[in-house]
């Protein structure tokens, strides 16, 4: 082969290659993007059903339920809006009562919602960001247990972004 | 005192940084021997004056002297010595002094082992590495004082987070900044390649040793972080895709590109913009790692700066190194001499395709973890990519990669016989064969795609070793003939071996456990016997437990299998009061080809225990794949032609040796 001619063979390889990257992060992105919703959202939006969602507030305080066996139910609000959360498995260590959580899952028919996964803040001292937003978007910022959230915040490393 | 000394070293020594990026650099654009020869004392001074101050602060941290605001913040009387000490880099302000402190190692390695660099490239690159180390020095001085004071102390500190608490935790990011900042170190020669306009297969043989010991800690590094996250998050899982853990992905799979392609620069002159190129992106993805998990733009256990300024900060750092960077390249790169031709098929070919598919697999996992950070920067709505795009983008990316890296390097340099190097690989396809066939067997109900993915793993690992015994004609030559060969084959050659055998043990692991694994999350109560993948697994007793700093409950679990014992197990829940947090301790059982890993989790209230039970075949194969590598990494290290500072003098073209700038 003539140098041209073997250059533009690795070039067009390249490109090959390049293209069905592209394809593949576009094709992903279709089906694997994630949306992150408040309780208010999910209740203004009847037709996210179908979508893996993620479903972002505070435990409702005194909603945990546990049993049967693994499974857990509980509440997560924003304040404005609740909906109950379903969930079969081991809770993580940072999960209480009043405190930020995210839940990955379904809404099913019944209004209720099907996690497949619950995160809790990674650390104490903060608020998942996502959660202090949709508190934020109901307007009940303040009213949250600011005390909890705020007390690392007034200290010298502002944990959370301020109302 | 103590405190003063170690803050007044690092004003110091962004003094010494700043005269050593600017004076060395006028000195080789003149040709003044004088000027240039300043480097070097600068650098080991540099190097000198953080480590003061790494050891005045790690004697904060050591004495519990809690006048310092980040040990008050990040530390507490009651902690062990260890994790007090490892405390030093388990906030923000330490583990920039850790990064600070990595870099002028780097920096003093090169300016007392480099005695045999040209002058003008050795003055050049440790001004590079001087830049970015004032940048560095700059950034910890103006916005996270790690010594500051705190009037009036307080009775005791806050504590470390309990999940750091931990001896892997406590080594993975020195070794992770070990990767990280090493990469500076080929950044620093490329930038100085691109000043001097001068690129040879010298330049490749002292870039090598430094990515490739870069390379050698950050898989060590990140295995550890996934090692870490496998046994204390307690979720059974090795690896999330979670965007810090893709912060440090991403500069590992540029920086493994770049090991090949300087190959290519050494071996064949070819590739050369393409491998400056490579060093730069390696570099800034470094760095954009480091923005990402410092910054607080992301949640996380690794996110400790959520002050603005920093991440500010830390965002015109990266445009300053990257942009600056990168224009340089476009202005210089046209002016370095066209490289060697060769034929796509050919050893060359193969090594640019690693590179290719590396570079597209690190661009996938880039654009995932930015994507939704962009989103909301853009005020659009907020997403999250998870597992499944990097699934779906990552496998088949790899997947042709991992089929070609055995055939490489059995293909010649220049121009290669595909069909002959296959022909040579019959073994190796055999073996994937026989591999696939006992995965079917064992496992008649695994997906499809999990048994051929045994069989790649069993062809990575076979066909690696095959490389080795073409070369020594094992059993095709006498035996004296190939014991004669071994002794005179290089090191690189086994140390490649090993580093793609390693990679197959990976993918053995990763397929296994992804694919075969068994999971058990019930209720439990003491007495009780679960089935679990053919063992019998009793729950004897939960009892209280406290420790040093926490108190919380234990399990004991027995393990058996046809009423033959096989291990006690004893997972806890721990709850840390200073710090105000519960941990799951994970009790896992290994027998080198499987784990039994338990986890206790909440009580019901009724005398139940919610427990989580998975029996994960090979998955300590993932992190020995990992030891693998590394170590083929370290044995190619030990090359004697590639040992850091001493390449050896007769190779150099004369040309090299005494060029004096431009």
């Amino acid at each position: 082969m003539k140098p041209k001619r073997k250059r533009m063979v690795l070039v067009l390889v390249g490109l090959v290659i390049l293209g069905g990257a592209a394809a593949l992060v576009l094709n992903a992105f279709e089906a694997n993007i994630v949306f992150f919703v408040s309780p208010s959202d999910l209740m203004a939006k009847e037709g996210e059903r179908v979508r893996t969602l993620r479903l972002g507030g505070l435990v409702e305080k005194g909603s945990v339920e546990r049993g049967p066996g693994a499974a857990v139910h509980f509440k997560v609000t924003d304040l404005e809006h609740d909906i109950r959360v379903s969930y079969s498995g081991m809770l993580p260590d940072l999960f209480r009562e009043g405190q930020g959580v995210v839940a990955e899952g379904k809404l099913q028919p019944d209004g209720t919602f099907l996690a497949t996964s619950v995160l809790a803040k990674h650390d104490e001292r903060y608020m998942p960001p996502e959660v202090a937003a949709a508190l934020k978007k109901s307007g009940h910022w303040d009213d949250a247990d600011q005390q909890k959230y705020g007390e690392r915040a007034a200290g010298q490393v502002p944990g959370v972004p301020k109302p | 005192m103590i405190a003063e000394i170690g803050h007044f070293a690092l004003v110091l020594a962004l003094c010494v940084a700043l005269v050593q990026a600017s004076v060395p650099l006028w000195g080789a654009a003149r040709g003044n021997g004088a000027l240039m020869a300043l480097a070097r004392p600068a650098a080991q001074a540099q190097f000198v004056l953080v480590l003061v101050a790494f050891l005045a602060l790690m004697y904060a941290f050591a004495s519990s002297d809690f006048s310092v605001f980040v040990v008050a913040e990040n530390s507490h009387s009651t902690m062990p010595l260890i994790y007090k000490l490892a405390g030093v880099w388990g906030n923000h302000e330490g583990s920039m002094v850790l990064w600070v402190l990595i870099l002028t190692f780097f920096g003093a390695g090169v300016a007392t082992f480099g005695g045999n660099l040209p002058p003008s490239l050795q003055a050049r690159v440790l001004s590079v590495q001087a830049m970015i180390g004032a940048g560095f020095f700059a950034f910890i001085l103006f916005t996270s004082d790690p010594l500051a004071r705190v009037l009036p102390p307080p009775a005791d500190g806050r504590g470390l987070n309990p999940l750091l608490q931990d001896p892997g935790l406590a080594s993975h990011p020195p070794m992770l900044y070990l990767g990280y900042v090493g990469f500076s170190m080929a950044f620093s020669f490329a930038v100085a390649a691109l000043i001097e306009g001068r690129v040879d297969a010298a330049w490749a043989r002292w870039v090598r040793p430094w990515t490739l010991a870069a390379w050698c800690a950050l898989t060590l590094g990140i295995a550890m972080g996934s090692w870490w996250a496998y046994y204390t998050l307690g979720w059974g899982g090795f690896w999330f895709w979670d965007p810090v853990e893709n912060a440090s992905f991403m500069p590992w799979l540029a920086g493994t590109a770049l090991l090949h392609s300087a190959i290519v620069v050494e071996k064949r002159d070819a590739l050369k913009s393409w491998t400056i190129l490579l060093a730069i992106v390696t570099f800034s993805l470094s760095l954009i790692g480091t923005f990402l998990v410092r910054s607080g733009v992301l949640t996380s256990v690794h996110a400790f700066a959520t002050d603005p300024r920093r991440g500010v900060f830390i965002l015109l750092l990266l445009v300053v190194a990257i942009g600056g960077s990168l224009l340089l390249y476009a202005l210089r790169a046209p002016a370095l001499q066209p490289s060697g031709l060769f034929a796509p098929v050919s050893r060359e070919g193969a090594l640019l395709l690693n590179n290719l598919l590396l570079a597209s697999a690190a661009a996938t996992v880039l654009i995932g973890t930015l994507y939704p950070l962009f989103l909301d920067a853009i005020g659009g709505p907020k997403i999250s990519v998870g597992a499944p795009y990097f699934n779906m983008t990552f496998t088949p990316l790899m997947t042709p990669l991992l089929l070609a890296v055995v055939v490489g390097p059995f293909l010649a340099w220049k121009r290669a016989d595909l069909l002959g190097a296959l022909q040579r690989l019959w073994v190796a396809a055999l073996a994937a064969l026989a591999a696939a066939l006992v995965t079917l067997y064992l496992h008649s109900g695994g997906p499809l795609l999990a048994v051929l993915g045994m069989g790649l793993a069993a062809w990575l690992v076979v066909g690696a070793f095959a490389e080795l015994a073409e070369r020594l004609k094992l059993l095709r030559a006498p035996w004296r003939e190939s014991w004669q060969r071994a002794r005179n084959l290089p090191r690189a050659n086994y140390g490649m071996a090993f580093a793609h055998a390693g990679l197959g043990f990976t993918l053995a692991g990763i397929i296994a456990m992804t694919a075969w694994k068994v999971e058990l999350i019930q209720v439990m109560h003491p007495g009780e016997t679960v089935p679990l993948a053919g063992l019998s697994v009793r729950l004897d007793s939960v009892e209280p437990h406290s420790g040093a700093n926490f108190e919380g409950q234990r399990a004991t679990f027995t393990v058996s299998r046809d009423k033959r014992f096989v291990a006690a197990m004893f997972p806890e829940k721990r709850n840390f009061p200073v710090a105000g947090q519960d941990t799951t301790e994970t009790a896992i059982h290994t027998s080198g080809f499987a784990d039994i890993y338990a986890v206790l989790g909440d009580s019901d209230g009724k005398g139940g225990w919610t427990v989580r039970l998975y029996y994960n075949p090979l998955a300590p194969f993932i992190w020995f794949g990992a030891v693998v590598m590394v170590f083929g990494g370290l044995i190619s290290l030990s090359d004697r032609r590639y040992r850091v500072g001493a390449p050896s003098r007769r190779r150099l073209p004369a040309g090299v040796a005494t060029a004096p700038g431009d």
